[in-house]
């Protein structure tokens, strides 16, 4: 029996362990992954005062202090089913089954996938998947690769794919069909990068060249779809471009990469041949929320968040008692937003363990978690805050027809 | 041809290393203790992890996290085993699977079972 368990030890669901140890609560975290961090780990980018934001340093710094702090770590253990029973949650496991009365669900985000033809051979990969590969363990996912996908998180992790000395032969968009859609389209693609253009993110524009200083997105908005691409870093993005075929016998020797016009659709004749070991396919997040479905939490469709998310309030509290949630399952955002979340669901269920006094800590947290977001470098939605007060109105339409249906 | 990166220029050179032999299909590789079987695989230059169990088409990893299944292999007589989420140890054996024989639809094969 535990007082609270933590599901994920990504930003969000470290950040609220140490926040539940500090005020006194025990804490046991499960994560499926070999180390904590989650999705911090591969984080590398320049801060705007240019110092370096090394997520694994953060990962291990906020690890070592959870374990002074007498957390408990349970790694490589995947959890299969939650369930409530008795006023307590239940959580199977692989190896062992856990009771708590306070669960928190930190499980982050999923990449969406892009079917492009040939993307099952060996050597395509999700672009998070070539940035854990490179920067996590270590190893260069190829010697050259292309990134089908142009977004914000694709374009961050080509740059840390050339930091470690990987080739990336370019950015493009894969061909236009009925499921890559908007991913296809150069004019939605080229509308999402300007969105986020009025932040000036300093990692797109100072690492590298010094050439390019604010001039890519100036080209961008200017040269409407330069035919040869614009370089970011000496890296091309191509938006005229689009990926129609990944070949090769038994593991990835190349693309066909042909022109596209502005709705999308293939030049014909205009088709060549790109060699490359290593296909990155990047079709941005989605919250990763299966266990707050098997919980039984109502979910609401916000795609300002990313996807579906389970309901929750701004306490991070689901209306399932004695669950929460945190971090990217409550909305795609940047991880220092989760880490603020994983403070507020840490003091919340410190809260409900009946340590007193907290209800000031935890308007300020809030307020806190609203700050990190405004003064995020990078929003990997430009409407994020809209989607935010999405949910929240569904939190109060949720509770006031409960109300209600008490009444009668 | 070495696809480590032993010196990263912002994170540093790597600390731990300890090499250890594992097995894959038979064949003797080495890799650093405690890394991911699919790193220490791709590190050895080897991306096909297994084939499909109905199209016999060759697999790698995909998400490199946990979430697409797409790396398992039996690992010490196990089978399902994501090998992005194995750390590797001395001595582990770990074997790719191939496609599996179906019975086809006209013997009344698995539909009718």
């Amino acid at each position: 029996m535990n007082n609270t368990i933590i599901i994920g030890s990504g930003p969000a669901g470290l950040t609220a362990a140490v926040t539940c140890a500090e005020n006194g609560v025990d804490v046991v975290v499960i994560d499926e992954y070999m180390i904590a961090g989650g999705r911090l780990l591969g984080q590398l980018y320049e801060e705007p005062n240019g110092s370096w934001w090394n997520g694994i340093k953060e990962s291990t710094t906020l690890y070592e202090k959870a374990i002074n702090l007498g957390v408990k770590f349970h790694f490589n253990t995947a959890v299969n089913n939650i369930e409530q029973s008795n006023g307590l949650w239940v959580v199977y496991t692989e190896k062992d089954t856990f009771y708590t009365s306070n669960l928190l669900l930190a499980t982050g985000a999923a990449e969406s996938p892009v079917p492009v033809p040939g993307w099952t051979l060996p050597g395509v990969m999700s672009v998070g998947a070539a940035q854990v590969m490179t920067n996590v363990q270590r190893v260069k996912p190829g010697e050259r690769g292309v990134i089908i996908g142009v977004n914000v998180l694709s374009a961050v992790i080509a740059m840390e794919l050339q930091l470690a000395g990987v080739e990336i032969a370019c950015l493009t968009l894969p061909k236009r069909n009925r499921i890559t859609m908007k991913a296809g389209d150069p004019r939605k693609v080229l509308d999402s990068l300007l969105h986020v253009s009025h932040m000036a993110p300093s990692p797109f524009v100072r690492y590298g060249s010094k050439l390019m200083k604010n001039d890519f997105m100036k080209k961008l908005g200017v040269n409407f779809y330069p035919k040869k691409g614009v370089k970011m870093w000496d890296i091309p993005i191509q938006l005229r471009k689009a990926v129609t075929k990944i070949y090769g016998e038994d593991e990835v020797e190349g693309v066909t990469l042909a022109t596209i016009n502005a709705d999308g659709e293939v030049v014909s004749g205009s088709e060549e041949h790109i060699p490359v070991d290593f296909v990155c396919i990047a079709g941005g997040l989605y919250p990763l929320a299966e266990l707050a479905a098997v919980a039984g939490c109502p979910f609401y469709l916000v795609e300002e968040l990313g996807g579906y998310v389970p309901l929750h309030n701004e306490r991070m509290e689901t209306p399932l008692e004695g669950l929460y949630v945190a971090g990217n399952i409550t909305g795609i955002e940047g991880a220092k937003v989760a880490a603020a979340q994983g403070t507020t669901a840490g003091l919340s269920m410190a809260h409900r363990s009946g340590i007193k006094g907290l209800d000031n800590t935890i308007n300020d947290s809030i307020k806190m978690t609203e700050q990190t977001r405004n003064s995020a470098p990078i929003q990997f939605h430009p409407e994020i805050e809209v989607g935010r007060k999405k949910i929240l109105q569904q939190w109060e339409a949720y509770q006031s027809t409960k109300r209600e249906s008490i009444c009668y | 041809m070495t696809r480590r990166i032993l010196d990263h220029p912002i994170l540093g050179k790597i600390e731990d290393k300890n090499y250890v032999s594992f097995t894959f299909n038979h064949k003797v590789y080495k890799g650093l203790e405690n890394e991911s079987l699919a790193a220490a695989l791709l590190a050895n230059g080897i991306r096909t992890l297994r084939h499909h169990e109905e199209s016999g088409s060759p697999r790698g990893f995909y998400c490199n996290i946990g979430h697409c299944y797409e790396c398992r292999v039996s690992v010490d007589g196990q089978q399902g085993i994501r090998a992005c989420l194995t750390p590797l140890k001395e001595g582990m054996i770990a074997e790719s699977s191939g496609q599996l024989q179906t019975s086809s639809k006209e013997d009344g094969g698995l539909e009718n079972e």
